[in-house]
């Protein structure tokens, strides 16, 4: 997009200015222009772009009859709302939690704390798989967890809470180590200047520290969702992956694959993209919104 | 308001950084804190503030105890060397946030609201800035920002630390001027910390030197320039050749350097000497001229001692002819001080 507008021959009144040089032959200050574009674009191909068009071409070999059939059914439609709301719901625990974590890491010295930031990035590298199983074994309804929450009528595995868990465990991390930095930048110069103008605590947190939190928030917010609405491995184990119930949309994909149903598999993955890359749009937009005073 | 300062101890682990200050500041005056880094006079301004709470001693606005009182409550301006402005508000946000934050019946109405923000931006002249954000404006109108949004809430007492530490030359002196009419036209006692000597005796009524988390000396700025008190404060304030030596029947003797020392205490002492009390004296100590360079009405003279020391002149530009090769200086004025 930034390459089409800098790219379009820009039609300004024709005065006695120098020729303009080529975008690409421009001379910068900092060399090496040519060769990171290249290598980037060329990655990006290889590792993004071209995989994905085959899903969008595997899809198309479909009828519009028939995607509309395989990418809408009931049984997908189930899966999409069960995907997205649980992956958001995930990451709104995480906006909250993360936050308060990366509060207590930033701000306060206490002992053990290098083991609390080694368990924030745990996530990060676990194996996913040994994630879900770890918590389907903690969270069924006979788990150390499980069974005090069974007598209080909850049911924390197998079903649409389940797979909540999982997707908040896998997007932790992106919440709190985005925001980490953030937070440690934040001078404490802005925070006294609020309380010497009379703000308390309270309204110094509300009107200074999280709005200038906000941009970063709202980053690691995107990173946990998108994170969640991909993750496979950890929910399978916990999901129960009932039909209409608690089955996730990659899940849906594999079964797909697995039936040889290649342009289904790739019409229920195009529908994702799609609103994937809807929903991180609207993010980044709402995030320059955020961004427009700094 | 008044403000008095008593025995104020405050220590920052075993390093302690205020040993014991005790200060007066007079209703409408304007104090600089003067000090070289680590003099404790930011810690003094912090807990002036309530941002900072002393290990021992009082703080005290007009007669009420406010030593650990929050900031919040104290209703003071404070003003950071680096602005500390709130980046995602507009100007006229950051302005009225002091009026924003208040309560019930203390906050004030929108239009009133609106109507001090724009008499506050007119006052510092950045008048029809309000709608920019504070990454749209030079440091000198950042600053100038920062010290309405603290006027706004209409402080009992204004403080600044290193207020102008951040910005270049020019500006700073043109702030210095406006932090002096500001000043007057609200008439708000007032208290700045510099390192920058100029700055506060340019700008203040009184000045306060501290040294090693002590006040050494306070007074009018001509008094802690010409009436030292103590060897710290005539090196630090002001420009001075220091020598020395020993004192003994009203002469300060350091090598070829005599000078007369009338009531001095006989035994090692150290002398000061500024560079505009050396004159030529065809009765003085003899020096040779290293080098002469003149600066607006005046001459600075390098020269160099028998022994090798070197030494400042400051003379008249219209007499910079004289100095050259071999000259006899006396001074006209010195300070010893017994040293140790």
């Amino acid at each position: 997009m930034t390459a089409d507008t800098v790219l379009a021959p820009r039609k300004r009144p024709v005065a006695a200015r120098p020729p303009r040089r080529p975008l690409f032959r421009r001379r910068s200050a900092i060399p090496g222009f040519g060769l990171t574009l290249g290598v980037t674009l060329t990655l990006l191909s290889l590792i993004v772009l071209i995989p994905l068009s085959a899903v969008a071409l595997k899809a198309a070999q479909l009828s519009p009859h028939e995607f509309i059939a395989v990418a809408f059914s009931q049984r997908a439609l189930a899966a999409y709302r069960l995907t997205f709301g649980a992956a958001l719901v995930a990451a709104l625990i995480n906006g909250v939690f993360g936050v308060l974590t990366a509060w207590a890491l930033v701000r306060y010295d206490f002992p053990g704390k290098g083991v609390v930031n080694a368990l924030v990035d745990l996530p990060f590298a676990l194996p996913t798989a040994v994630a879900g199983i770890a918590l389907a074994t903690l969270y069924a309804p006979n788990g150390w967890i499980g069974a005090y929450l069974t007598p209080l009528g909850v049911k924390a595995a197998y079903n649409p809470i389940g797979v909540v868990i999982a997707l908040t465990f896998i997007g932790l991390p992106f919440v709190v180590r985005t925001l980490e930095p953030v937070l440690r930048d934040l001078s404490a110069d802005v925070e006294e200047a609020a309380a010497s103008l009379g703000a308390s605590r309270l309204a110094t947190i509300a009107r200074v520290v999280l709005p200038a939190l906000a941009p970063a928030w709202m980053t690691g917010f995107a990173m946990a969702f998108a994170r969640g609405v991909g993750e496979y491995g950890s929910v399978i184990f916990i999901a129960g992956n009932m039909p209409y119930k608690s089955e996730i949309a990659p899940l849906l994909i594999i079964i797909q694959l697995e039936q040889y149903e290649y342009q289904a598999a790739a019409a229920i993955a195009l529908v994702m993209l799609a609103v994937s890359f809807l929903m991180l749009f609207v993010i980044n937009a709402v995030q320059a919104w955020a961004r427009r005073y700094s | 308001m008044t403000i008095s300062i008593r025995s104020v101890e405050k220590q920052f682990g075993r390093y302690p950084a205020l040993g014991g200050v005790s200060l007066e500041i007079a209703e409408g005056e304007l104090l600089a804190l003067l000090g070289p880094s680590g003099s404790g006079k930011t810690t003094l301004l912090r807990v002036i503030a309530g941002l900072e709470f002393p290990d021992s001693g009082q703080v005290l606005f007009d007669d009420q105890d406010v030593t650990f009182a929050s900031a919040a409550a104290r209703r003071v301006g404070f003003v950071f060397q680096q602005y500390a402005l709130f980046k995602h508000m507009t100007v006229a946000r950051n302005i009225a946030f002091g009026l924003d934050v208040r309560k019930g019946k203390d906050k004030p109405s929108k239009v009133e609201i609106t109507r001090r923000v724009d008499e506050l931006l007119k006052l510092v002249e950045l008048d029809g800035l309000g709608g920019r954000s504070p990454s749209q404006l030079s440091g000198g109108q950042r600053q100038r920002v920062a010290l309405s949004r603290a006027l706004a809430v209409q402080p009992r007492v204004l403080l600044l630390d290193e207020p102008f530490g951040a910005l270049d030359a020019t500006v700073r002196k043109s702030l210095r001027k406006e932090l002096r009419r500001v000043h007057d036209a609200t008439g708000v006692t007032t208290i700045f910390v510099t390192h920058d000597q100029e700055e506060a005796l340019e700008l203040a009524d009184r000045v306060a030197i501290l040294n090693q988390g002590r006040i050494e000396q306070i007074g009018a700025p001509h008094e802690v320039h010409d009436q030292p008190v103590s060897p710290f404060v005539c090196g630090f304030v002001g420009e001075a050749n220091r020598f020395e030596g020993t004192a003994a029947g009203g002469r300060f003797t350091s090598g070829p350097v005599i000078l007369a020392a009338a009531g001095a205490a006989d035994g090692a002492a150290t002398a000061f000497v500024r560079p505009h009390d050396l004159v030529l004296d065809e009765a003085g100590f003899s020096a040779r001229v290293a080098r002469v360079a003149v600066q607006g009405p005046l001459a600075h003279v390098d020269a160099v001692l028998a022994d090798g020391r070197r030494l400042e002149v400051t003379a008249a530009r219209d007499d910079a002819g004289k100095f050259s090769g071999e000259v006899r200086l006396a001074a006209r004025k010195v300070h010893v001080f017994p040293a140790g």
